[in-house]
């Protein structure tokens, strides 16, 4: 029965940053990294460049083969965690291993998300979740002349840029608009008409009524009668936490893994980090924020707690945030992002230039930076992220603030740091 | 691989907002005078007519790197610069969500993220600042190359807090390595333990405690016998100002006249503040000391201090040189050299270190008063060969008034306005007469 000291299920940023971090407390004990794929580890960010062509499946490591020596750093592949037994501080695998621990995390990050439309699941879509997707939706573009995508998130958004740049006409299904999470209706709309200036059909406020597939033909029927045919189906709706091996184990969830400020779960000697996990949100309550660099900050702290070491910084609470580059534009979002009211206390000063495509908002909470996302007008959001977290009072800077975010912002941190 | 790396300092209080480095940037990324290219960015603070900065800091643990869901971004092991790879970077602006500096950021007219990469070791915009508000730190090769010596001083040594006659000191033995023996007169230098108590030492190497008149002397003769065993020993004096300038001067100057091979090194703290803060012969005009005391007539130390290095270049030693801990890198070329001439010929090193105790400065002010020595000019840092003449090695262009260091320190604190004004034109007259030695220098080199 192989041990492991720290093991740890999931290869991605999570696992990978948390790694990292016990090896600066504890050169020693062992760590063990245990994953479905058969990779070395890469982040699903960068497979819709896998898909268009600009990035090759073995150029894009998160880390360099040396890393694991190194650092002694164990990584097991094609290694699917089937169960976990806190009792017996064991963890099974689908190959039939138990593995034992002293401390385990769980980062498992999510897995697409296929809606409930009739025929869908039969008709096998393309999803994006793993190199193997990447590689396959690639080889399918190749021959394909016609596309529809279903959902309109960050992923399906990429996809579809990368299928319009290769001449393809593209569909893309949208329940209600691009990137609302992150963005207003002004800003989706700015976005969304970006695409249709490169050629793709947005079907905004759609929905798929049912999914048929004839030999190589998808036929999606909306709810509004319309039926659209294509030579290529994608599924982009999204991904929902990975945690049903958990089932039995005691470890307490809901829409994630429900940790407290220093990623521990219910129950002892088990953590958990990244998309799989569900936290403390920064402006109460808790959340799934399934990001990138929460990623790596939840598994920074996670490693640093299980390692016992004693500069472990408690997790601040969950600011949702992303950056968007597409078609030569470039959008940010950071800190409270999509539709917003002015009643729920909330300063919001919009700006939008139609005339040089350039759009700005920012949210004021008390005096504070409570959100700010813009198209094609450059804030850190770094820095933005930054302001918010530490809750600076803006109020002394509010009119420069508003007028010039990002050189305000710089001098603050600036002034800050020094 | 290093630990430590070079940096790119920025001292905001001596910006004055000319924005000639984000030009030399622009420059030398992108050949262009387009000011988009720069990758540092000065920032005017209009409520506080003062200049922030944003610029890459090379994190040692860079959020910009873990962020990258490609691999673009690495920190290179052997010079600590995060490097991008424009053929790996996907362009999704990440990175820019870890960097809370503005270090990393989106430049629109390339649809490109840019970062500084110091220039391959050589900063465009450091080279360009008049001011020297921006500097290029590069101390940390000194760490990297000699951090895994050993300390040949015991651990434990008793200065006074904030005092660098220790630094100066575990610095130089580590560099200069075991083959030596150390003499180390009456002073601080014993004082703090170095040659140990009550049976013990305090340092790995030989040393010893000569009289305050005879150090040079004895390590000429020391040197002469290890010459006719046959052995390479270098023999360093660790002295303290008035060792050196006042009571062992005779026995200096004597073994300085026959270029006897030693390392001197003269720790000039401006006094004999080991037995009670004493006037040397180098106590600069105005200082309080207990022999030069402040009432209704006296003001502070009437005389002017010798300049004891230039003294010394009047000899025949084969090198001279003046140093301060306030500028390592200076130092260590200057030690290099030194170490070098002492197998043949005696090197003098004079080195500038400021007594917290004596002096009245708090001890965390220490650097920063050697840094202002130098960039006041009450201390110039030069060389001297006889072949060579005098040099200038960190010249400084716009020096900061006077008060600036006075001001600093207790020992100073009851100067009358014609004081400092007398101190002034003394620096000045004396900074003058340098630059004269410098200029002298260069015509003969070049004729």
């Amino acid at each position: 029965m192989p041990h492991s000291k720290y093991l740890i299920i999931g290869s991605s940023h999570a696992a990978l940053e948390a790694a990292t971090a016990i090896r600066l407390e504890d050169m020693d004990g062992a760590i063990t990294l245990l994953t479905r794929d058969s990779r070395l580890p890469y982040s699903p960010t960068v497979l819709p460049y896998i898909v268009s062509g600009r990035l090759r499946p073995e150029g894009v490591l998160l880390r360099d083969p040396a890393y694991f020596v190194q650092n002694d750093v164990g990584l097991q592949r094609d290694t699917e965690v089937v169960r976990v037994a806190p009792a017996q501080k064991t963890v099974a695998t689908a190959s039939g291993v138990t593995w034992t621990y002293d401390k385990l995390l769980l980062a498992t990050g999510g897995t697409p998300i296929i809606p409930a439309v009739p025929g869908l699941n039969d008709a096998k879509p393309h999803l994006l979740h793993t190199m193997d997707d990447a590689i396959r939706l690639r080889d399918a573009i190749a021959q394909a002349k016609s596309a529809i995508i279903l959902g309109a998130g960050l992923c399906g958004m990429h996809v579809t840029e990368a299928m319009a740049a290769a001449g393809i006409a593209v569909s893309v299904i949208v329940r209600s608009r691009p990137l609302r999470e992150y963005f207003g209706p002004r800003a989706s709309g700015m976005i969304q008409h970006a695409f249709e200036r490169n050629g793709v059909r947005t079907l905004m406020g759609r929905t798929a009524a049912g999914v048929e597939r004839h030999g190589d033909r998808y036929a999606v029927t909306l709810h509004d009668g319309e039926t659209i045919t294509a030579d290529l189906l994608m599924v982009g709706t999204g991904v929902t936490p990975a945690m049903a091996y958990l089932a039995g184990s005691g470890v307490e969830t809901s829409d994630g893994i429900l940790v407290d400020d220093h990623m521990r779960t219910n129950v002892p000697d088990i953590w958990a980090a990244g998309d799989v996990a569900e936290t403390r949100g920064f402006w109460g309550g808790h959340v799934v924020n399934g990001i990138l660099p929460g990623a790596v900050e939840q598994g920074r702290i996670a490693g640093a707690d299980m390692a016992s070491d004693s500069a472990v910084k408690a997790f601040p609470g969950a600011i949702p945030l992303n950056t968007y580059h597409y078609f030569a534009h470039h959008a940010i979002s950071v800190g409270m992002g999509g539709q917003l009211s002015a009643d729920a206390g909330l300063e919001i000063d919009e700006q939008a230039d139609d005339s040089r495509g350039v759009y700005r908002r920012i949210v004021m909470q008390e005096g504070k930076l409570a959100g700010i996302s813009s198209i094609d007008d450059f804030v850190d959001p770094g820095i933005m992220w930054q302001l918010i977290l530490r809750r600076i009072d803006l109020s002394p800077v509010k009119s420069e603030f508003l007028a010039h975010p990002q050189e305000t912002g710089r001098r603050l941190m600036s002034r800050l740091w020094r | 691989m290093g630990i430590g790396f070079n940096t790119i300092e920025f001292h905001a209080d001596r910006c004055d907002g000319c924005g000639d480095c984000m030009l030399a940037c622009a420059r030398a990324k992108s050949g262009t005078d387009d000011l988009v290219y720069s990758r540092i960015n000065i920032l005017p603070d209009p409520g506080r007519s003062a200049y922030e900065l944003a610029l890459c800091r090379q994190c040692a643990d860079p959020k910009c790197v873990t962020e990258c869901p490609a691999g673009a971004l690495v920190k290179d092991e052997d010079d600590g610069v995060i490097d991008w790879d424009g053929e790996k970077c996907v362009d999704c602006l990440l990175c820019t969500v870890g960097c809370a500096y503005a270090g990393i950021t989106y430049n629109a007219s390339i649809g490109r993220v840019a970062k500084c990469d110091t220039c391959a070791g050589a900063p465009a915009c450091v080279t360009v600042c008049p001011h020297e508000a921006l500097e290029y730190r590069t101390a940390a090769k000194i760490f990297n190359e000699y951090g895994d010596k050993e300390d040949l001083f015991v651990r434990g040594l008793g200065g006074c807090q904030g005092c660098n006659s220790e630094l100066l000191i575990r610095h130089t033995l580590r560099k200069v390595g075991p083959e030596t023996v150390v003499a180390a007169p009456p002073g601080c230098i014993p004082g703090m333990g170095t040659v140990g108590y009550n049976g013990v030492t305090g340092c790995k190497v030989p040393i010893f405690h000569p009289l305050l008149t005879n150090t040079a002397s004895m390590l000429a003769g020391i040197k002469r016998q290890y010459n006719r065993v046959g052995r390479d020993v270098l023999m360093l004096a660790l002295a303290g100002d008035g060792g050196t300038a006042d009571a062992g001067f005779a026995a200096l100057s004597a073994a300085a006249g026959r270029n006897d091979p030693m390392l001197y090194i003269c720790v000039d703290n401006e006094g004999y503040m080991n037995t009670g803060m004493q006037a040397s012969g180098v106590t600069p005009y105005g200082s309080w000391t207990s022999t030069t005391p402040v009432g209704a007539r006296l003001r502070g130390n009437q005389a002017e201090a010798k300049n004891l290095p230039l003294i010394m270049t009047m000899h025949n030693c084969s090198y001279v040189a003046t140093a301060s801990t306030g500028f390592m890198e200076d130092y260590y070329e200057k030690l290099d050299k030194a170490v070098q001439v002492a197998k043949t010929g005696m090197a003098y090193l004079h080195v500038y270190t400021p007594c917290p105790t004596g002096w009245r400065i708090p001890a965390e002010n220490t650097t920063e008063v050697c840094q202002l020595q130098v960039r006041t000019n009450f201390v110039v840092l030069w060389e001297y060969t006889a072949a060579t003449g005098l040099r200038i090695t960190r010249p400084v262009e716009k020096p900061v008034p006077i008060e600036a260091y006075l001001h600093l320190i207790g020992k100073y604190k009851h100067l009358s306005a014609e004081q400092v004004t007398h101190i002034q034109a003394s620096v000045d007259q004396h900074v003058a007469y340098l630059q004269q030695l410098a200029r002298d220098a260069q015509e003969m080199n070049y004729a």
